[in-house]
C-alpha cells in the first residue's frame, strides 16, 4: 500500500507544486527529454525503415566489406550511449540541485 | 564431490571430452549461487528487503544485476545465432534492445523510483483506486512475466541438453525441474537481495565469457573487422548477401512490416517489463537509479557489440552445416573453435565455459521474472486487494514465498508439456504486452494530468487483450505450415489447423497504438476527478523525490 499522505504532506506538496522553481524544473526536464526521445525515436526508425526499404542505400560498401547497414546500425549504438551521457551531464548539472533543493523544503515542511 | 576431483577434470579436458567439463561446471554455478544466496539472504528481514533487497544496492551494483537481468539466454546464444544463420538481420534485434534503454532513462526509472514503492502497480495506485488499478496491473505483470519464464524454461531444457550433447526427453524434463526448484529456491530464500546477486555474479560471468570469446575471433583475424566479415560472407556460400539487411525478413511486405512491427515492440516494451522495473526499487535514490541505467547502457552495449563478434565470427569460423537450425549452437561451437577445435583440450575448456555461462544466464533471468511475479500477487493482489493494506510485512513477506512457490511450480507443469510445441513466439509477446498495456499506462500516469482510474485498466487490459489476441490469430498460432525438414508444425497448433487471419506475427504495430486508444478512451469517458487532484502530488514527489521511500 502505498501510504496516504496527511494534511502537512498534501499542503507541502501543493506548496511545491506552485513554486516558480518546480515549474522550472519540470520545464526543463520536459525540455530535455521530449525532443530527444522524439529524436532517438525517429533516428531508429528510419534505420528500421532503412533496412527494409532501401537497400541498394543500405548495401553500399564504404571500406572493404564493411558497408553503409553496419556503420547505421553502430552509429545506433554511438547515439545511444551519446544520449545517455548527456542526458546524465544534463541533469546533474540542471535537474539535481533544484530538486534537491525542493526536496529539502520537503522534508523541513513535514517534520 | 568425486566428479570434481581435478585430475578427473584434467582428464576430460585432455581427452577432449567436453561433457564431463561442462556438468562440473554446470555444479560450480549451482554451487556458487547457492552459496551466494544463503550468504545474501542472512538479513532478510522486512519486506523491503524481501521485495527491494532494502534498497541497499548502489547504482553500478544494480546496473550489473539490470544487465543479468536482462539478457536472457534468448539473447546470448539466441542473438549470435541468428546472426550466424541470417547474418545482417540479426544484429536488428541487438539494436532494439539497447536503444530501449534511452526509453527507460529519460521517461521511467528515475521517476518510477520516487514514486513507487515494490511493484509496477505502487506507481499507478498512487492516484487511483487501488484495488481495480492494482489487479490489472498484477494481471499484466504475472502474464508478462509467465510467458518470459515459460521460453526460458523450455529454452533450459533443450539448451542442456544441447551443450551436453545428449538428446534425451527425460534430461530436458530433469533440467526444467531443477531449473525451476533452483529458481524458487533463490527467490524463497534470497527474495530480492539473493536474486540481484545472483544476477550480479550472471553479469560477470557472461560479459567475461563473451569478452573471451570475442578477443580470440578478432585475434584470428588480426583485429580487422573487415576481414572477419568477409570470411563470414566466404564461409556460409552466402557472399554478400549475408553483410546485408533482408535476408531473413526483407521477402514479402508482409515480412517487412512484421520487422517494422518487431523494431517498435522491442524499443518500447524494455521500459514496460515488470521485472526491470522493480530493479529501480533497489537502489536508495532517483540519482542512483539513474546511474544503474547507465551502467546498464553500457554493460549491455557492450555485450551487443560482442554478439556481433560472436555472430559473424561463427559464421567465418564453424561449418554451417553442425549449427542447429535454431542456431543455438553457433557460440558454443564457435568457443570450441577458436579454442583449437573439436577433440582438443583448448575447445572442450572453452565450450565447457560458455556453457556454464550460457546456463548461469539462464538462472538469473528466471529468479528475477518469478520473484516479480511473487511479488505482484503478494504486495497487489494479497495485501492490497484481498487484504486491503491490512497486512503485517511478515505475512505479506510469507505470502510473496508461497507465490513463488506456486509460480514456480506452475511455470514447471506448463513448460514439460509446452517442449513440444513451437513457444519461439513467447518473448516476442512478452515485449508487444509490456509495450502495448504497461508502457501507456506508466508514461500517461507520470505525464498526463487528467489519467483516472478507468484509463489505467482500459490501457492495460486493452493493451493485453489486443496483443494477446491478435498473436492468437496471426500465423505464429496457426496456419504457418510444417517445417520441411522436420516436418514439426511451426505454429503453435499442429499442421492443418488454420484460424489466423493477422498476417503479422508481431503485433506491436497495432496493438501498441491501441493500448494508448484504450487508455485515452477510458480516461475521458470516467468522470472521476480524484486522480486530477493527486497528480500534484505524484508531480512533485517523482520530480524530486520528496516523500520517497
Amino acid at each position: 500500500m502505498v501510504d496516504r499522505t496527511t494534511p502537512s504532506q498534501d499542503a507541502a506538496y501543493e506548496r511545491i507544486r506552485a513554486t516558480d522553481e518546480f515549474a522550472s524544473l519540470k520545464k526543463k526536464y520536459l525540455g530535455f527529454v521530449v525532443p530527444m526521445t522524439i529524436a532517438f525515436m525517429v533516428w531508429y526508425l528510419l534505420f528500421v525503415v532503412c533496412s527494409n526499404w532501401a537497400p541498394g542505400f543500405m548495401n553500399t560498401q564504404v571500406i572493404g566489406n564493411i558497408n553503409i547497414a553496419l556503420i547505421f546500425g553502430l552509429l545506433q549504438f554511438v547515439t545511444t550511449f551519446l544520449i545517455a551521457f548527456l542526458y546524465s551531464r544534463f541533469s546533474t548539472a540542471n535537474l539535481d540541485p533544484t530538486a534537491d533543493k525542493l526536496r529539502a523544503e520537503y522534508d523541513k515542511e513535514i517534520r | 564431490m568425486s566428479a570434481l576431483a581435478p585430475e578427473r577434470i584434467l582428464l576430460a579436458a585432455e581427452s577432449g571430452n567436453h561433457q564431463t567439463l561442462t556438468s562440473v561446471l554446470f555444479l560450480a554455478v549451482v554451487a556458487l549461487t547457492v552459496g551466494i544466496t544463503f550468504w545474501a539472504s542472512r538479513n532478510n528481514k522486512t519486506a523491503a528487503d524481501y521485495y527491494a533487497g532494502g534498497r541497499s544496492f548502489t547504482g553500478a551494483q544494480n546496473g550489473m544485476a539490470i544487465a543479468g537481468d536482462y539478457m536472457s539466454a534468448a539473447s546470448f546464444l539466441g542473438i549470435s545465432g541468428a546472426i550466424a544463420l541470417s547474418g545482417y538481420d540479426g544484429f536488428l534485434y541487438s539494436i532494439g534492445f539497447l536503444v530501449a534503454w534511452l526509453v527507460a532513462l529519460l521517461l521511467v526509472a528515475e521517476l518510477l523510483r520516487n514514486s513507487g514503492k515494490f511493484t509496477m502497480a505502487d506507481q499507478l495506485a498512487y492516484r487511483m483506486k487501488q484495488r481495480p488499478v492494482r489487479t490489472a496491473a498484477a494481471t499484466s505483470t504475472v502474464a508478462v512475466s509467465i510467458f518470459y519464464l515459460l521460453a526460458q524454461m523450455v529454452g533450459a531444457g533443450a539448451l542442456v541438453a544441447l551443450l551436453l550433447g545428449v538428446d534425451s526427453q527425460g534430461l530436458k524434463n530433469l533440467t526444467i525441474v531443477g531449473v525451476g526448484a533452483l529458481m524458487i529456491f533463490y527467490v524463497v530464500v534470497g527474495g530480492m537481495k539473493g536474486t540481484t546477486w545472483v544476477q550480479i555474479v550472471k553479469a560477470v560471468l557472461l560479459m567475461g565469457g563473451t569478452l573471451l570469446i570475442s578477443v580470440l575471433v578478432l585475434a584470428k583475424f588480426g583485429f580487422n573487422l573487415s576481414e572477419l566479415l568477409g570470411a563470414a560472407a566466404e564461409n556460409t556460400g552466402k557472399g554478400q548477401a549475408f553483410l546485408e539487411p533482408g535476408l531473413k525478413y526483407g521477402l514479402t511486405t508482409t515480412s517487412k512490416i512484421d520487422f517494422l512491427s518487431l523494431g517498435i515492440a522491442l524499443v518500447l516494451g524494455t521500459a514496460g517489463l515488470p521485472h526491470i522495473l522493480i530493479r529501480f526499487y533497489t537502489v536508495p535514490t532517483a540519482r542512483q537509479a539513474r546511474q544503474s541505467v547507465l551502467w546498464a547502457i553500457t554493460l549491455i552495449g557492450i555485450f551487443y557489440l560482442m554478439t556481433l563478434i560472436l555472430g559473424f565470427g561463427a559464421a567465418a569460423l564453424v561449418d554451417p552445416e553442425t549449427i542447429d537450425p535454431g542456431g543455438n549452437l553457433a557460440s558454443p561451437l564457435l568457443a570450441e573453435a577458436v579454442g583449437g577445435g573439436d577433440g582438443t583440450t583448448g575447445g572442450a575448456i572453452l565450450l565447457a565455459v560458455i556453457a556454464a555461462v550460457a546456463f548461469a544466464t539462464i538462472l538469473a533471468v528466471v529468479a528475477g521474472l518469478t520473484l516479480t511475479s511473487a511479488s505482484s500477487v503478494a504486495h497487489d493482489l494479497y495485501a492490497n486487494v484481498i487484504k486491503k493494506g491490512d497486512v503485517t510485512d511478515k505475512d505479506e513477506v510469507r505470502v510473496a514465498r508461497i507465490a513463488a512457490f506456486g509460480i514456480g511450480g506452475v511455470a514447471i507443469l506448463l513448460a514439460i508439456p509446452a517442449q513440444s510445441l513451437n513457444i519461439a513466439f513467447l518473448v516476442a509477446l512478452a515485449f508487444a504486452v509490456a509495450a502495448s498495456a504497461n508502457l501507456p499506462a506508466l508514461l500517461y500516469n507520470l505525464f498526463w494530468k487528467r489519467f483516472n482510474t478507468r484509463g489505467a485498466t482500459f490501457s492495460i487490459y486493452g493493451g493485453l487483450a489486443s496483443a494477446m489476441i491478435l498473436v492468437f490469430f496471426s500465423p505464429v498460432t496457426s496456419g504457418k505450415g510444417a517445417d520441411p525438414v522436420t516436418g514439426k508444425s511451426l505454429s503453435l497448433f499442429p499442421v492443418g489447423v488454420d484460424f489466423s487471419w493477422f498476417p503479422l506475427e508481431n503485433p506491436g504495430i497495432v496493438s501498441i497504438p491501441l493500448g494508448f486508444l484504450f487508455g485515452w478512451l477510458g480516461t475521458v469517458t470516467s468522470k472521476e476527478r480524484e486522480s486530477e487532484e493527486m497528480y500534484a502530488e505524484l508531480e512533485v514527489r517523482s520530480m524530486t523525490g520528496a516523500g520517497a521511500e
